[in-house]
């Protein structure tokens, strides 16, 4: 098998929260192969949110490595992680987070723009994204012109345009309906199928089951998917 | 590529100045007052100091005015001549003054009267609209002629042409040989309502033969300086002791003092106005600052897709720099127009300068920037992470 895309050794990060140190992670480890669709499951305070935003290059680890297709993060200035997590890194966020002011088309090129890409460039790769979320028709409408399943597909597709090593999705379906949730996900497992490294954050088992693989996470701990922990996780 | 980012950056400030109409427009009105008034105080005050300039002009180029203030001393024809002779005197134009009864038919005033020579009209820079002026002729024949002022030749015989006609003056009959162009009043003095006549005649009319006041014509501007020593030597060996009785005056000294009080004058309206620019720069930072804290979340989900420090400063910078710009822009319109209706309707003379409408648009500009790099730092130096979690 080929190295895997992500690789996390012994990362520990520490919050001072009132007084309290909190360990939000506790020596985790975890590698991640490319084309894997994997969801990270844990309650609510489980180091989840402080999980993904070391995966998405938005924190630094206290302790630890973490190698990103082949680089080390851990020690890149801000500067460096903004042009990683363009490059490497497609987020797709609970609440969309669309510009409400730009239209569907100008969200998607968004990334492109901070990569530096001409404007043909990113107006071809913007509609191609588009074009794989099938709302090639809307690329004109502003968010709020959109309903929330389609904006969140916007928001796949401006994940997507960037080309990015991983996907990460932190509660994609958190704000949506059941109905929209299944087609977000399909979306997802498609998208999967076509090579997409996806890395899932939820703390619903009934979604994190869609994925291939589960880890789960709990008072900064993370455990390899085992049925006896899956039991735990039901109540949630 | 830099390039691009800028065009990129100015389009989407337009965007989010458009989606934000009035609030723009209110935090642009301290810019568009400060650009306007800067403008239009500075025209009003270089209108002045133009107008100034060119009345004291009208009074004659590179002129020197030497006067007596005591009857001891007397200005003989000979010393006349002698001052005419130093080098740097164009020519030379002695005077002789008063007032004189004028009549024509039933119309009498009181009016000035000069006796004075040929030169006097290029000195002085008096031209005659018809007729002649006096000769070095009638002064030698004691002609009895008179050359009139625009007003005093409207005043005694209206429309039609005095030339030609006689007119009295203290009793004597005189004939009219020209009229002068009219020169309006300058610093006071009408220069139209006057008679002119040979120096000889008018020495008569004064029944003195003093000449109390001699106007001396330089050659060159530069030379002004020079000539002015050089007189003031010359009346220095030519009446040893009595500096005190005589003064010898620059026109440019005059022009230049007005200069000054004109500069000192357009600085300190300037100055004032520039002030508000100021303020309104602050009206910027301000409205920058709220933006920064409003558009939070914006500039997390920017930074997490990639948004560098330097793209997300860029993007603010360029905002508050387009503002002031389209301030500036505005500010300049509406001082013209408003420059333009104060000229109008107030006749005032106003002088727009380029450099200044210039200078006022290059200081907003930099009032954009300088204001804008505090919101536009603080704006880049958001944690994303903490910057997704707001609730804007």
């Amino acid at each position: 098998m080929d190295k895997p895309i992500i690789q996390i050794n012994n990362m520990s990060k520490t919050y001072q929260l009132g007084g309290e140190t909190v360990h939000a992670l506790n020596n985790v480890s975890l590698e991640i192969n490319k084309g894997e669709f994997l969801a990270i499951i844990g309650p609510s305070g489980s180091g989840k949110s402080t999980l993904m935003n070391m995966l998405g290059c938005l924190d630094h680890p206290d302790q630890g490595s973490y190698l990103l297709d082949g680089k080390e993060i851990g020690k890149m200035t801000d500067n460096q992680l903004a042009a990683i997590r363009n490059q490497k890194i497609g987020f797709i966020f609970q609440n969309f987070n669309l510009l409400s002011k730009l239209t569907a088309l100008e969200n998607v090129e968004l990334p492109l723009i901070y990569a530096g890409a001409s404007a043909g460039e990113r107006h071809k790769r913007a509609m191609d994204s588009l074009n794989k979320v099938g709302l090639k028709e809307r690329a004109g409408h502003l968010p709020a012109q959109l309903s929330g399943g389609q904006q969140q597909r916007v928001a796949i597709a401006r994940a997507l345009a960037g080309q990015p090593a991983i996907l990460l999705a932190d509660e994609p379906t958190g704000a949506l309906d059941s109905k929209t949730s299944k087609e977000i996900l399909k979306l997802m497992q498609q998208l999967n199928e076509l090579g997409h490294t996806i890395i899932l954050i939820t703390h619903d088992l009934e979604i994190a089951k869609q994925a291939k693989r589960m880890v789960s996470i709990q008072d900064g701990e993370l455990q390899e998917n085992g049925g006896a922990l899956l039991g735990d996780f039901a109540i949630y | 590529m830099l390039f691009l980012g800028i065009l990129q950056s100015i389009k989407m400030a337009f965007k989010s100045i458009r989606s934000n109409k009035l609030r723009s427009v209110l935090t642009m009105l301290g810019i568009i007052i400060g650009v306007s008034s800067v403008i239009i105080l500075v025209s009003i005050a270089q209108g002045s100091s133009k107008n100034i300039t060119s009345q004291i002009n009208q009074l004659g180029k590179n002129l020197l005015t030497v006067n007596t203030y005591s009857t001891d001393l007397e200005l003989t024809d000979d010393t006349i001549s002698q001052l005419g002779k130093l080098s740097g005197v164009k020519a030379v134009s002695p005077i002789v003054s008063g007032r004189v009864n004028v009549r024509k038919d039933r119309t009498t005033s009181q009016v000035s009267v000069i006796g004075t020579n040929a030169s006097y009209s290029d000195v002085r820079d008096t031209k005659v609209s018809r007729g002649r002026f006096i000769t070095d002729l009638d002064i030698e024949y004691r002609q009895k002629i008179a050359v009139l002022g625009s007003e005093t030749a409207e005043t005694f015989f209206g429309v039609n042409n005095p030339v030609g006609e006689y007119i009295q003056l203290n009793g004597n009959s005189y004939k009219v040989v020209g009229v002068l162009a009219s020169k309006g009043s300058s610093l006071g003095q009408s220069g139209d309502n006057v008679v002119i006549v040979p120096l000889s005649t008018g020495q008569l009319l004064a029944g003195s033969t003093s000449i109390s006041t001699v106007y001396l014509q330089g050659k060159s501007e530069s030379q002004m300086n020079f000539v002015m020593n050089e007189v003031k030597m010359k009346l220095a060996a030519l009446f040893p002791g009595k500096s005190n009785d005589y003064g010898v005056t620059n026109q440019q000294d005059v022009m230049d003092t007005m200069s000054s009080v004109t500069n000192t004058m357009t600085m300190l309206l300037g100055g004032i106005a520039s002030i508000s620019l100021l303020v309104g720069g602050i009206g910027i930072m301000n409205i920058m600052l709220v933006s920064v804290s409003e558009r939070t979340k914006e500039i997390g989900i920017r930074k997490a897709i990639g948004a560098k420090r330097k793209d997300i400063l860029l993007q603010f910078l360029i905002e508050s720099v387009v503002l002031s710009a389209m301030g500036g822009m505005i500010g300049i319109l509406l001082g013209l127009g408003c420059g333009k209706m104060v000229s109008t309707f107030m006749n005032m003379s106003i002088s727009f300068s380029a450099p200044v409408i210039l200078y006022s648009f290059l200081f907003s500009l930099i009032v954009g920037v300088v204001f804008g790099v505090f919101p536009a730092n603080k704006a880049s130096k958001l944690n994303p992470i903490q910057a997704l979690r707001s609730g804007a």
